[in-house]
């Protein structure tokens, strides 16, 4: 079958006569002429009189079509089917040493990024990145960490996660914005430590009530079924104006340092005044912030990794396998899964206690579905049920999106009324579609076993299930 | 004919409807204590439909059955339970201690994890993505969720706990062993051959640690070398760890080699039921088995006086 034997025919015809490849060609070229008509054969144009014409354009329909004609046949002629398909991603390379110093790295340079801001950017410019940057990731990477217990670990499709982050920063904000100034003023820069528990538990206990009624729902059904709980739970937010101040949303006090408040409100001493710091205090309350939301990420992580190594852990992850044979083994699924939806929605009223710390207010806009497209979009993209694929995930999403307002120098080239941040579900939209045809089960789709009698081998994609509910 | 003299479980007038159809109907039978009981019958007799309602998958529309983990089934003790709301009485409290069950109130998970009775599937149901190793420690579940004191200890890293999860790797271990399975147990479960993953089902049914261990067609796919190892753990199960079997199989030889009491079922009634060669020679099964002439039918029938 050596393509040389065949004379001058290009190799891949050898296999396919001329006038089948010709047809096929036609054939393109013809869908696409139907499909022209709809889309670029007219233009609609406003005439003088100001009404609408439509313009027909000939020309750009035969040149469309000639292109796909021609690209068609080439395509044919030349590409070579028999050729291995190419690997643009190979699997990212777990080996010994990387799956033990990756996460090494990435800690440190974790714990260094206040400072490497503050070394590249400066005071003014290390706020920006350490709050948009800085603390947004770790937000929405510990809220994916949370998603990714139901989602990834125990294959129950969630669409409505952001109920349970909107419960974590209405509990931050109505606790600490109305409750505590009414009843103890004393406790008023404790606000925040006291809400963080809170919050975890209101949630833990909201994600416990969505998990009865939709014990029995799989799949789409109970996608339908959290999606709409995530809506009430905004359009309550809304409507109960008495609790939640409706669209305006609520005024929230700033975290502060164990009591000690960054900036000075009726005279009490300050952060910066006690430890006789300079600076400006912004600076002083976004790095406090970052490492505080760093570290209960880092614990995020830590009681995930241990959960998965403990019975209950086990049961999630069997359960996303095969529901029918949980049972037969003894395991109470009703038990397993209100544990999942407890966990995960804990997580994410953390992350919105956080969210309402780091926020001057408080508002149903930032509970929108879009939240938890994204959030899935990103447990989805990182792999479902690794941390570390996720957390990249995280960044790349995040740090796309914020990183698109950073971009003013492209108003040199598409005149200033261009508004980068405008195409970011187009660009999120591209990266999706990219993602699933590479690498359809996320950056690190290898599943770590959670106990292992000699070595432990990542267990590829091709076995574990994604759950159906 | 110990299913008589020490029964582990007795059934009396199960019946199962779907709708119009009646898979099974007032069946009794019961299997006893140690013994490898049988249920053959042609397809669609309604096996998988008794092995369904005896582990709690199904809810039979009516029927009864009893099993006791604790000595000798008493006809007063059976009388007392149905007549009383409860589920089961065990003589110590604690999950796993003897007692009387009334299976056909209880949950499926209950089934397994109080009244300890296992079962394999028709078709295999190994939880595919995760290693051999962890479907067998997964088995586990109800006592490494005691020793986890329901995660909390478990997760702030207690000694108690860590000893818990070795032995029950020991456990996973030694069942390895038996099923020659060692090699293999950090590979993905869903990477290990057919026959390999049907004794692996068998193993993980019996890191339940059952009294009762139902499995469907364990035989079904295996290739004759494979069927006479089968036999073998099968015998050792019930030998070594005394735990009774209840199986469903289709392959006469093997059925007819390792068990001590056979229940033949058609169209959901129990045809015959008896010592392997009592039932091999039974008209009635050889034609429902054979399928013969209507008159053969008739003749038969009147053999046995019907
Ligand atoms: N969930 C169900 N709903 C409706 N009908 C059912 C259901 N389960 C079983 N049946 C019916 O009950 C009858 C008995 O089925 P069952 O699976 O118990 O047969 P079986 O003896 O196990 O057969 P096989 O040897 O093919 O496995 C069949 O007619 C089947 O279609
Ligand atoms: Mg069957």
């Amino acid at each position: 079958m050596s393509a040389g034997s065949q004379g001058g025919l290009p190799p891949a015809a050898s296999q396919h006569s001329l006038t089948e490849i010709i047809k096929d060609a036609g054939l393109w070229a013809l869908v696409t002429l139907g499909l022209c008509f709809p889309l670029i054969a007219f233009r609609t144009e406003q005439n003088l009189s100001l009404q609408t014409a439509l313009e027909p354009r000939p020309l750009l329909v035969l040149l469309t079509v000639a292109v796909v004609f021609v690209g068609r046949l080439l395509w044919r002629l030349y590409a070579h089917p028999s050729r291995p398909r190419r690997v643009l991603f190979p699997p990212l390379d777990l080996s010994e040493h990387r799956r033990r110093y990756g996460p090494r790295i990435g800690l440190a340079l974790l714990l260094l990024f206040p400072v490497l801001a503050l070394a590249f950017a400066g005071q003014g410019g290390a706020i920006k990145w350490i709050n948009n940057f800085g603390v947004q990731i770790l937000i929405y990477i510990m809220l994916a960490w949370g998603l990714n217990i139901v989602v990834g670990l125990a294959g129950l499709l969630d669409l409505g996660y952001v109920a349970f982050y909107a419960v974590g920063a209405y509990t931050y904000a109505i606790i600490a914005a109305y409750v505590i100034p009414a009843t103890v003023p004393m406790l008023g820069p404790w606000a925040f430590w006291i809400c963080l528990p809170l919050a975890g538990i209101l949630a833990a206990f909201w994600g416990m009530l969505l998990g009865f009624p939709v014990l029995r729902l799989r799949g789409d059904y109970l996608a339908i079924v959290t999606l709409a709980f995530g809506e009430i739970i905004r359009l309550v937010l809304i409507n109960w104006v008495a609790l939640t101040n409706g669209s305006a949303g609520i005024q929230t006090p700033y975290i502060t340092f164990f009591g000690l408040p960054f900036t000075s409100r009726s005279g009490q001493t300050t952060f910066s005044e006690t430890f006789g710091l300079s600076g400006s205090p912004t600076l002083h309350r976004a790095i406090f912030l970052y490492y505080v939301v760093l570290a209960l990420a880092l614990l995020v992580a830590f009681v995930t990794q241990r959960m998965r190594r403990l019975p209950v852990g086990r049961a999630w992850e069997a359960l996303r396998e095969d529901e029918i044979a949980c049972r037969a083994l003894g395991i109470n699924t009703v038990n397993t899964k209100l544990t999942a939806f407890a966990m995960g929605a804990m997580f994410g009223g953390l992350a919105g206690c956080i969210f309402g710390a780091s926020q001057s207010l408080v508002s149903p806009r930032s509970f929108e579905f879009m939240e938890s497209a994204t959030i899935l979009a990103i447990v989805v993209l990182g792999g479902m049920g690794s941390l570390l694929g996720i957390a990249i995930a995280a960044v790349a999403i995040i740090g796309g999106i914020e990183l698109l307002r950073e971009l003013d120098w492209l108003k040199a080239v598409f005149g200033s009324g261009f508004d980068p941040t405008q195409y970011r579900m187009l660009i999120f939209g591209l990266a999706m579609v990219l993602m699933m045809v590479w690498r359809p089960r996320g950056l690190i789709a290898a599943r770590e076993p959670s106990i292992s009698l000699n070595e432990a081998k990542a267990i590829s994609s091709a076995h574990v299930k994604e759950g159906h509910g | 004919m110990r299913w008589l003299r020490d029964p582990l479980l007795v059934v009396e007038g199960l019946t199962m409807r779907f709708g119009g159809l009646v898979a099974v109907r007032d069946l009794a039978f019961s299997v006893g204590r140690g013994d490898i009981t049988s249920l053959i019958g042609p397809n669609g007799a309604g096996k998988t439909t008794v092995f369904n309602c005896i582990t709690g998958f199904y809810k039979p529309t009516s029927g009864l059955m009893v099993l006791s983990t604790d000595g000798p089934i008493q006809s007063q003790a059976v009388a007392d339970l149905t007549a009383s709301s409860r589920r089961f009485v065990c003589r110590d409290d604690k999950i796993g201690g003897g007692g009387l069950f009334l299976l056909e109130r209880m949950p499926d998970f209950e089934i397994t994890r109080r009244a300890r009775v296992a079962r394999t599937f028709q078709n295999i149901r190994l939880f595919v993505g995760m290693t051999v190793l962890e479907n067998l420690v997964v088995a586990q579940h109800t006592a490494l969720m005691h020793a986890s004191g329901w995660s909390l200890v478990g997760l702030v890293g207690a000694q108690s706990y860590k000893q818990a999860e070795a032995s029950a790797v020991d456990v996973a271990r030694y069942w390895l062993d038996r099923i020659g399975l060692t090699h293999r147990a950090d590979d993905a479960a869903g990477a290990l051959p057919y026959g390999d993953q049907r004794r692996l089902e068998i193993a993980r049914a019996m890191c339940t640690d059952p009294v009762l261990l139902c499995l469907d067609e364990p035989a079904a796919g295996l290739n004759p070398r494979e069927s006479l190892a089968l036999n073998e753990l099968l015998r050792a199960i019930r030998d070594e760890h005394g735990t009774s079997i209840l199986l469903i199989e289709h392959d006469m030889s093997v059925v007819m080699e390792i068990s001590d009491h056979v229940i033949v079922l058609e169209y959901g009634i129990k045809i015959s039921d008896g010592t392997p060669d009592s039932v091999k020679n039974d008209p009635r099964v050889i034609a429902a088995y054979l399928g013969v002439e209507d008159e053969e039918v008739a003749e038969a029938e009147a053999e046995v006086g019907l």
